[in-house]
């Protein structure tokens, strides 16, 4: 358990389409985050801010955009960019920060202004940029790749467009009270299956949209913690695996995988890679959780999940998913906080988000959406360009 | 006067209306294929200083999954005014066992689609304008 580190408070800006500057986000969520923590400005050592690369220099530098923000205040501060998995590497920055004993405090924090519509590549002719010839050469949209994924599910595993829109129906009946959750509305399957196909079989409904948001969390070591508070939630691991050669499941941005014909594929792919790592460090296995956030970039897309962080077999998904198992009040609730069909995605807000829902979770304050006796979760998520993101928190 | 036929973009794929085949590059180590060519170096983990040869990818191989698009997408995609939907294809190259995406050659159904299926390469028209045809790969099932 030598890896722990505590979270002392935890803060969000409301998800949606404000049009504001990212910057106004990510400052209420740090002023949420320190209120929640009972600390000040001025007792943060390190801030970790995690990138938006919509917004300008500001965004790049995101670190110190905070920092100055929030006022100057001379302390070192990081920015880190891993797409998705932004979030999850500007914790693993400020964890080790504080685990090297370079700091007792640390602010971890990212927000986002999206424009409407799809996530588009960087503009110009950019003839070497994967990201962009994806686009010119085959139209290969981020929910072509989620469309390719659940298409293989229904063929491989016999999903239904019924299992999907399932997957969005719970998701809104979770999150429809959420504060912090962008659409407030429960939405029936037969809402999810009239609404117009986008990348066959998936939805409108069913895909993620992109928001505006901001999340951050107020970490510190746990000697800090135990002059705070008596029982600290604390972080029992953190995942920023990458893949390993050959990667044989195409990912975006991709044109093709790795070759497996001369080296063999590992045992465990890639998306299977990121939950064990985070189980393996704490210790724990899926059988420990009590609910997971999953990355539900598509509703299709949840139902890998389930498979790739062990809640059950391959081929076994649409079948919890069915038996209730994972709806709160369920054996294995996935996605409480409503998950990213009730946020849509503020990048690199979006994996702090999934810790802060974890940890009003194991505090029991999480309300409406509550799950019973919940002590442990874990995160998980993916960033395009092989960046894997999964999170335990633990009471 | 017909077009002429170019390239949409130089070097990933052969010019050969018959047999077409994409261009990747081999490790002369390791014996592993890359494609795309976009970066010169063997990306197997300890070979980043192997030679590379230029290599022509086979051709056929097995449908892992496709997707039709009902949605324009934003630049820099080409699309025709009005747009049409287009399908995507994942092919499982069986010799080099890789997946590689391309759009479904036109005229071929998705609703005639299986996932497994044996599909091959073949050239078609990306985009055009009043001079050119911009060609590309494209998925085709086999016989169809």
């Amino acid at each position: 358990m030598g890896n722990e580190v505590a979270i002392l408070g935890v803060g969000m800006h409301p998800w949606g389409k404000w049009g504001r500057n990212f910057v106004e986000y990510g400052v209420h969520a740090i002023k949420a985050a320190l209120a929640d923590a009972g600390l000040e400005w001025k007792d943060v050592e390190f801030v970790a801010g995690g990138d938006t690369v919509r917004n300008g220099y500001p965004g790049y530098v995101s670190g110190a955009t905070f920092a100055k923000a929030m006022g100057w205040t001379g302390i070192p501060v990081a920015s880190t960019y891993a797409a998705c998995a932004t979030g999850a590497q500007a914790m693993e920055v400020a964890r080790t920060r504080i685990l090297a004993g370079m700091c007792d405090v640390a602010v971890v924090v990212g927000a986002d202004t999206t424009s409407k519509g799809f996530l588009a590549p960087t503009q110009g002719e950019r003839q070497l940029d994967p990201d962009w010839l994806r686009f010119r050469l085959l139209g290969a949209t981020n929910p072509t790749y989620f469309g390719l994924y659940a298409r293989r599910r229904m063929d491989l595993f016999g999903a239904t467009e019924q299992d999907f829109a399932h997957v969005k129906a719970k998701n809104s009946r979770h999150g429809f009270k959420n504060p912090n959750a962008r659409y407030k509305k429960i939405f029936t399957e037969e809402e999810v299956l009239a609404s117009p196909m986008v990348a066959d079989p998936l939805r409108l409904f069913e895909i993620c949209a992109t928001s505006d948001g901001g999340a951050a969390v107020v970490l510190s070591s746990l000697d800090y913690a135990r002059k705070h508070t008596t029982d600290p939630v604390r972080i029992a691991a953190i995942s920023t695996v990458t893949p390993t050669f050959p990667n044989t499941v195409i990912d975006m941005p991709e044109f093709a995988t790795d070759s497996a014909a001369e080296i063999a594929a590992p045992d465990r792919g890639f998306k299977d890679s990121i939950a064990h790592a985070a189980y393996e460090e704490a210790g724990l296995g899926p059988q420990d959780m009590d609910m997971a956030e999953v990355y539900d970039l598509s509703s299709a897309l949840e139902l890998d999940w389930y498979e790739n962080i062990g809640l059950c077999k391959p081929g076994e998904a649409e079948r919890l998913l069915r038996a209730g198992d994972t709806s709160i009040g369920g054996r294995i609730p996935v996605n409480p906080s409503g998950g990213l069909g009730c946020f849509g995605e503020a990048v690199p807000a979006q994996a702090i988000a999934q810790v802060c829902e974890l940890v009003w979770q194991v505090r029991g304050t999480a309300t409406d959406r509550q799950v019973e006796g919940a002590r442990v979760g874990i995160t998980v998520n993916q960033g395009l360009f092989g960046h894997g993101s999964s999170v335990i928190v633990k009471k | 006067m017909s077009k002429n036929r170019v390239p949409a973009i130089e070097g990933w794929f052969s010019m050969d209306e018959a047999a077409p085949a994409l261009q990747g590059l081999r490790d002369t180590e390791s014996g592993t294929v890359f494609f795309p060519k976009d970066v010169a170096v063997s990306r197997v983990p300890g070979h980043a200083d192997a030679p590379l040869e230029e290599v022509a990818l086979s051709r056929t191989g097995k449908l892992w999954s496709y997707t039709t698009n009902h949605y324009q997408p934003p630049e820099p995609y080409v699309s025709p005014d009005p747009f049409e939907p287009y399908t995507v294809a994942a092919v499982e190259l069986t010799a080099e066992r890789m997946v590689v995406l391309g759009q479904l050659a036109p005229g071929v159904e998705p609703e005639s689609l299986e996932v497994g299926m044996e599909m091959e390469l073949v050239l078609g028209t990306l985009y055009e304008d009043d001079e050119n045809e911009y060609i590309t790969w494209k998925w085709k099932p086999v016989g169809a």
